[in-house]
């Protein structure tokens, strides 16, 4: 079996900072499902973007060599020439236009320079029936699920004449039927000669229907299993994916003085409006006082959306059903100031997105959740404002020439610093930390965790929502685990192990 | 920012170029009022600068500057209002039927500026509860206000205002307490001083708080200069002023809702929260700030100050017209964007809003001595608000 479709040779590829891919080599026969496995950040998307020229030829190093030929793509329209169709996760399909227009969008079929829509629809039809989906081709997307959108974007591919189809987590939002539907269409297109690449955090599917698996970790590949060979565990896969040695990079607390159980979420159900769709279902949990507890799982498993519905962020999230209760106090916050004032803090994930406020500087931004501290009659004590900075600069220690640098100016370090000094100025009892350490150095991580374990000897709680498994396991009391919406466990310190918690978060066993 | 620091130590003249760097954009602003002011005075053989014509300058200017007020709020949480003109037009001209009907001025005023609030209520219900773009309620305003307005002046086409106390508020002068040199209105002169005097406390004030907390102050020369160039400025203004019939009711009214809105956009929680939702809106409501009140705040406070403005252009005229109010929104946000508010939001001030008024108003005023045809005026004013915010993206941009 020498025949290979694309070999990518040696691909380095290296952001600000950080790098992404480091010396990555793929090889995906011909007529093969290959699936690409990995933890959150391990570099999996970022190589399917190398490869369909999303980073263009020329910012990474190494050879895409593909039918043979060295391929340098400057553009996805470069590999969409040669047949190479990716389908991401956040679908590409302009909801309010038709199925068919859809399908054709971006490669009309012209006939003496206007579109031949008769033809199109015909053609569409055509392209559904290969995917088995039965819809009006007139409909329009925002009127499909989910599941029906993924064969939709298919069927665009097909269209192109695809020859490589890159799918990335195809079945992350599709519920079981959807994605045994659409696992039976890619074992179909393999039977017609198209050769599909799927990423995947679901390694039961990973296991079904792979005919090669190769494992990424840190930017790396870390093996290149054969399942036709033998039958692959999932076990083994996690096994892979998370292999190496835990570095001693977490602080040991001095003194654990755990006590009552202060913040507590019973059958938590959320709805989306806008996707309109249950993204929580019952879940439960609870956090004593001077305890970390984690919540770990991948991607889209539902765990921001967790923190932001408890915090408050009642447009974005509906609460069909629960109850939370703060220090044995039912609760309900419709506006994250309710929250704020109930003593719950959070810390976006997403610093720049809706953490801070860049074009402003350090001492406006520690200061703007609690501004009722500075006021004196109508005005603010801007003397009170400045001192305060000051501490929080020197306490955690931001670095930073003057507590009037902008915001946007700071290392992400030092803005995840000021987001937490922020949240603290509130005078939390219970604080919720997402991602708190992304994209951020060692160094800085280090200084947080030290900030954590000294916030919960002074009687604090933290939830830590972290995609980086050896962070929750090292700053933990008790692992939550999420997966697709529910909490599939929790683990004490000592049970969580990284194989367990990843049984958990890919949902090896179905019901815990 | 750095920058300016770096620059300290390489003497006085690199301060002031450093100072000029980060600063371009207002030193810019100021510049072109020279400019417009040397232009001018030339182009009308000195008629632009006349102590009467600076006079008129000032009550012309007055309803542009409140409005634009109102106007630099909306656009700093990155919203915009268009209805201002016609809302300004109308409420002057339910003012006049109030006070025709017998309605003190006393009495109207405060009726109209509630009947602003209430125009802010059911525009910012619109924007900020049901979540309709502003940009979209605001040209319905336009329509159903410039409608409004037809309809209320539809029987007599203009209505003449009588009532002398309304007529003085934007064509009156303060009185002169202390008449002590012939024709010198005294007590202009002396609010001309008090003024420099409040500049020099309040600067040495800053600076030494700034000291205090070791940040980085310019240098001593540095700081003489700019109070001495402010002090002229306001010299200049007074002593002219002065020789005329003193200082405008309008630039007193001015002056406090200024005041108003520089206290509340700097010293107060509610200013914070309005330049936290420009800058960064989901990031303001996830730290607990209501962005629904704060937008409901700007809408109320922009319409109100309409209102005021339409009070301020009715008395000027002493009538309510059916043209009333056209172009305002125009002036408005032009002098908001001149006055250096970004065009991204969460970056502006009224101080400077104020100077851009001026220089919009300026060119109008200016335009009209020479006796040059309207249509090249709205071309001529479009050019420069269009270079204004173009110039301004350029030098933000560059300074990223």
């Amino acid at each position: 079996m020498g025949d290979y479709i694309l070999e990518m040779q040696n691909i380095v590829k290296e952001f600000p900072g950080v790098k992404a891919l480091n010396d990555v080599d793929f090889k995906v026969k011909r007529g093969e499902i290959h699936c690409l496995v990995g933890e959150n950040g391990a570099g999996k998307s970022t190589l399917m973007k190398v490869l369909s020229g999303v980073y263009p030829y020329g910012t990474y190093s190494g050879n895409i060599i593909y039918n043979g030929n060295e391929k340098q793509f400057k553009s996805i329209a470069d590999s969409e020439q040669e047949g190479i169709a990716i389908i991401y996760q956040e679908l590409a399909l302009i909801p309010e236009l038709s199925v068919y227009e859809n399908i054709y969008f971006g490669h009309e079929l012209m006939e003496g320079g206007v579109i031949n829509w008769n033809r199109t629809i015909v053609n569409a039809q055509e392209m559904l029936k290969k995917v088995k989906l039965d819809v009006n081709p007139s409909v329009k997307i925002r009127d499909l699920s989910v599941g029906k959108r993924q064969l939709v974007e298919i069927a665009k591919a097909l269209s192109k004449n695809v020859k490589l189809l890159v799918l990335d987590e195809p079945t992350a939002a599709l519920n079981e039927d959807d994605s045994a539907n659409l696992l039976d269409l890619l074992r179909q297109l393999k039977d017609q000669g198209v050769t599909s690449i799927m990423i995947s955090h679901k390694l039961k599917e990973v296991v079904s229907i792979a005919d090669t698996i190769t494992v990424i970790r840190d930017g790396s590949t870390v093996c290149s299993l054969d399942a036709r060979e033998r039958r692959i565990s999932e076990h083994e896969i996690i096994k892979y994916m998370v292999g190496r040695e835990i570095d001693n990079i977490y602080p040991k607390r001095e003194k654990k003085t755990i006590g009552e159980v202060c913040f507590e979420i019973k059958n938590w159900t959320v709805r989306n409006p806008a996707l309109d769709r249950e993204i929580l279902h019952n879940v439960n949990l609870n956090v004593r006082r001077g305890e970390i507890i984690g919540i770990a799982g991948l991607m889209g498993a539902g765990r921001t959306e967790l923190a932001l519905s408890v915090f408050g962020n009642t447009p974005k999230y509906s609460i069909t059903s629960g109850e939370l209760f703060v220090d044995g106090m039912p609760k309900r916050f419709r506006h994250p100031k309710e929250a704020l004032d109930a003593g719950i803090a959070y810390v976006s994930e997403d610093r720049k997105g809706n953490g801070l406020i860049l074009i402003q500087d350090i001492k406006y931004n520690i200061t703007i959740a609690n501004l009722q501290q500075l006021t004196e009659g109508i005005s603010l004590n801007e003397n009170k404002e400045i001192t305060i900075a000051k501490e929080y600069q020197s306490s955690i220690n931001i670095k930073a020439p003057s507590i009037r640098q902008l915001v946007g100016n700071l290392s992400g370090g030092n803005q995840q610093k000021v987001s937490l000094a922020k949240c603290l100025f509130v005078g939390p009892r219970v604080l919720i930390l997402d991602e708190p350490t992304r994209g951020i150095d060692v160094g800085a991580k280090f200084e947080i965790y030290s900030l954590m374990n000294k916030l919960v000897e002074q009687g604090m709680s933290i939830i830590m929502i972290s995609s980086e498994l050896l962070e929750v396991l090292g700053m933990s009391d008790r692992v939550y685990v999420m997966s697709e919406g529910t909490i599939t466990g929790c683990l004490s310190a000592e049970e969580a192990t990284e194989q367990n918690v990843m049984a958990m978060a890919t949902r090896v066993e179905e019901e815990v | 920012m750095s920058e300016s620091k770096e620059t300290a130590k390489v003497g006085l003249g690199g301060e002031l170029i450093g100072l000029l760097k980060s600063n371009i954009r207002d030193y810019v602003m100021y510049i072109a009022l020279v400019v417009i002011f040397v232009i001018f005075g030339f182009t009308t053989n000195g008629l632009f600068l006349s102590p009467r014509n600076l006079s008129d300058l000032v009550n012309q200017a007055g309803y542009v500057a409140v409005i634009a007020i109102g106007m630099t709020v909306i656009l700093i949480i990155k919203h915009i209002d268009l209805s201002v003109g016609y809302v300004a037009g109308f409420l002057g001209a339910v003012a006049a039927i109030l006070m025709k009907n017998g309605v003190p001025s006393w009495g109207a005023i405060p009726i109209v500026l509630v009947c602003g609030i209430l125009v802010g209520i059911y525009q910012g219900t619109l924007v900020a509860k049901v979540g309709v773009p502003a940009f979209v309620v605001t040209l319905a305003g336009m329509f159903i206000f410039r409608g409004l307005l037809s309809l209320t002046t539809a029987g007599t086409g203009t209505i003449i205002i009588k009532d002398k106390g309304y007529k003085a508020i934007s064509n009156d002068f303060i009185p002169d307490l202390l008449p002590l040199a012939g024709n010198i209105h005294t007590l202009t002169l002396i609010i001309g001083i008090l003024a420099i005097l409040l500049l020099i406390y309040s600067q040495v004030k800053a600076r030494n708080n700034l000291r205090k907390y070791n940040f980085e102050v310019s240098s001593m020369p540095i700081m003489i200069g700019k109070i001495v160039f402010l002090s002229v400025i306001i010299m200049y203004i007074m002593w002219t002023l002065a020789g005329y019939k003193g200082i405008p009711w309008t630039a007193v009214i001015v002056a406090i809702v200024l005041l108003i809105y520089n206290f509340i956009l700097n010293k107060t929680r509610l200013g914070r929260y309005v330049y936290g939702i420009g800058g960064n809106a989901e990031a303001a409501e996830l730290s607990g700030v209501n962005v629904q009140k704060i937008t409901m705040f700007a809408f109320c406070s922009v319409s109100m100050l309409s209102a005021l403005g339409g009070i301020l252009y009715s008395s000027r005229l002493a009538s309510a017209t059916p043209t009333a109010g056209t172009g305002f929104e125009l002036d408005a946000i032009a002098s908001s964007y001149i006055g250096g508010v970004s065009v991204n939001g969460g970056i502006g001030r009224v101080t400077n809003t104020i100077v851009g008024a001026f220089v919009i108003m300026s060119l109008t005023n200016g335009m009209n001595l020479m006796g040059i045809d309207i249509s090249y005026q709205y071309i001529v004013k479009g050019v420069i608000f269009i270079l204004a915010v173009a110039f301004d993206i350029i030098t933000r941009n560059k300074r990223k």
